[in-house]
């Protein structure tokens, strides 16, 4: 069977991380002089040592995103169904041994968040739960996808990570991509921040894209925590795993995202601390590795982070997210998974981006496509 | 006579064909369209809201009478292509659709074998179908047995703008094809399409150049200039290029000795 576990194998955490820290100026201009950027390169272009150069790659980074995406930005929203969960995660505000309110949404209830979702203008929707797989599985997951498959032209999900043939079926119904991220590829890390639940097996996580690929999906997002590990480290592996996946599975379309720890219920502090400008310099590494690969930024972010990096290789975002299961009609009050930064509207950012001279793009697909399958 | 380019039952003035993605705004197209004077813009399927009658880039199009063309973009399959091409056939009322099956979402590379499977069948189904492709000879002669009302070879990868890097297979499908040749992708500067042209290519299709540069309007402009220079030299017959120098005959100059 392939797996990303047998070119997982072959690096070194620790090897890696030295790697990175004894880069020197001179290999950053060497790398920056070049066209074309490989995954050697990538670890420059993501080390202490390129910091200095940040405006060289931004200003790169601009010119290849608009090259590829043009002047224009992708709108998402996610939609919470579920807070139900067996896993223990100590930096989620959703982890099983959080007292907090467990809610999933009855049909009715879907329909309500729908009905508030598509006012706001939305047409592609990230379904989001925790993992219960006795109350929130395939089931639960297929017939979410058929209630709302006549309103959203792509639908994704960020949820548990489940068998191929599962995800087969969940396609068959109208799915088009999966987020699912590794939170960290430092195993012993993972051990310590996942030890209960289905979630706790690093490998079966891990395996997760090559399941989505062989089932065909038509997008797969990838991404790590930041904050658990070492951010450079677990992005070289995120970035290894993008190209073997790009290789092996060259149908389908890839995103990246970049969460960072943000506060919620039951708080851990970041282990490892990324600022504003590492992050710059991630996206913009990113996207000089690879032209055509989405680049994600959720409301985690503030605001005014947020203005400034969709010039910079970001392809698209979403807005005024809820974090709670029914949060947009059905109970606005209830207790978020993450705390949102940049709590503007829909309006608000679809301004802002207007204003920056891009084009706010609602739709990029449509559900025919999925159907004919 | 006048220099006008047919494909199917349809006449054009202009050469310059052109695609409606990337720009910062409707409004942007709207005007870089015009300015540019195409008679045929390409509408990718995925974009609009084929239920909308006030789809955003819909309406702009049609303010200004436009042909749209839709496209296939996003189908990895013919049968994918197939079902997408009806769908625009019933929804935007026009039996002319451009072709694109790229299972590859990176480079976006056409297929040819799903393609050549797609156009023969849409073709029986009663559609102009324009196909995108490889600057391949022998499948551009396929594609026109089975029916393919022109074909569209690239210059080089979508969006590339890297230019007209398939000059050599550019020529023999031009020289060999019986259907109107539209170079369709790679195009990044006006002199990329002026080139094209005085290949003999019978028309180019520009997006991303367009859409892309600092200012739209004059970028369409420049282009609809290079592709009517292109073709007026084309028409008027380049001087061939020399090698070497003509004042002497170092070989032969014994023979008139």
């Amino acid at each position: 069977m392939r797996s990303f576990k047998n070119t997982f194998d072959l690096y070194d955490w620790d090897t890696l991380e030295q790697d990175i820290y004894n880069i020197s100026s001179n290999d950053v201009q060497r790398v920056l002089g070049k066209e074309k950027i490989t995954l050697e390169d990538f670890k420059v272009l993501i080390s202490p040592a390129a910091k200095p150069f940040i405006e060289q790659m931004a200003q790169r980074s601009q010119a290849l995103t608009k090259k590829r995406f043009g002047n224009t930005i992708q709108m998402y929203l996610p939609m919470y169904l579920s807070n139900e969960c067996q896993n223990i995660c100590t930096y989620c505000g959703f982890s099983m041994t959080n007292k907090i309110r467990r809610k999933t949404l009855s049909d009715k209830e879907i329909l309500k968040e729908v009905a508030h979702i598509k006012r706001l203008g939305y047409d592609h929707i990230l379904l989001v739960t925790g993992e219960a797989n006795s109350t929130v599985g395939v089931s639960y997951l297929k017939n979410a996808i058929c209630l709302i498959r006549a309103h959203f032209s792509n639908i994704s999900i960020e949820v548990q990570p489940l068998d191929q043939d599962d995800y087969e079926s969940l396609i068959e119904e109208g799915l088009y991509g999966v987020l699912v991220y590794q939170e960290t590829y430092h195993k012993a890390t993972y051990k310590t921040h996942h030890p209960k639940g289905k979630k706790s097996n690093f490998d079966y996580r891990m395996d997760t894209p090559d399941r989505l690929g062989k089932a065909g999906v038509h997008k797969i997002g990838i991404g790590a925590l930041f904050g658990l590990e070492d951010w450079r480290v677990d992005s070289f592996y995120t970035a290894l795993h993008l190209k073997y996946l790009q290789k092996t599975y060259w149908k389908t379309k890839y995103s990246i995202s970049f969460p960072r720890l943000r506060p919620h219920e039951g708080n851990v502090e970041p282990k490892v601390e990324m600022t504003d400008a590492d992050l710059v310099q991630l996206i913009c590494a990113y996207r000089l590795l690879d032209e055509d690969v989405e680049l994600s930024m959720s409301t985690r972010e503030s605001a005014n982070f947020r203005n400034n990096i969709i010039n910079l290789g970001i392809t698209s975002i979403s807005a005024e997210s809820k974090t709670n299961p029914g949060g947009y009609a059905v109970a606005p009050e209830s207790l978020e998974q993450f705390e949102i930064c940049d709590a503007r509207s829909t309006e608000e950012i679809k301004q802002m981006i207007q204003f920056q001279g891009y084009e706010v793009v609602w739709k990029d697909w449509d559900e025919t496509f999925s159907k004919s399958v | 006579m006048k220099d006008v380019l047919k494909i199917a039952d349809k006449t054009f003035n202009s050469r310059l064909f052109t695609g409606t993605g990337k720009f910062s705004s409707s409004q942007v197209m709207q005007e870089a369209i015009v300015a540019s004077e195409s008679e045929l813009v390409t509408v990718a399927l995925k974009r609009v809201e084929l239920d909308n009658e006030s789809d955003n880039i819909l309406v702009h199009l049609k303010e200004k009478h436009m042909n749209v063309l839709p496209n296939t973009s996003g189908v990895r399959t013919a049968k994918e292509a197939v079902f997408a091409a009806l769908l625009a056939r019933e929804a935007l009322g026009t039996h002319w659709i451009k072709l694109e099956i790229h299972p590859d979402p990176k480079y976006l590379l056409p297929d040819p074998i799903e393609t050549l499977k797609a156009a023969e069948e849409l073709v029986k189904l009663g559609f102009v179908v324009m196909p995108y492709v490889h600057a391949d000879p022998v499948l551009c002669k396929r594609l026109e047995d089975v029916g393919a009302q022109c074909v569209m070879p690239l210059g080089a990868p979508i969006g590339s703008n890297k230019g007209i890097m398939t000059s050599d297979f550019l020529e023999i499908i031009i020289e060999q094809s019986n259907v109107p040749v539209i170079i369709d992708a790679g195009i990044g500067a006006p002199s990329h399409a002026a080139y094209a042209m005085e290949l003999g290519a019978d028309a180019v299709l520009v997006n991303t150049a367009i859409a892309v540069s600092q200012n739209p309007i004059q970028m369409a402009i420049a282009f609809k200039l290079a592709v009517q220079a292109g073709r007026m030299a084309y028409k008027a017959k380049l001087a061939s290029k020399k090698q070497y120098a003509e004042a002497s005959s170092p070989l032969t100059s014994f023979l008139n000795a």
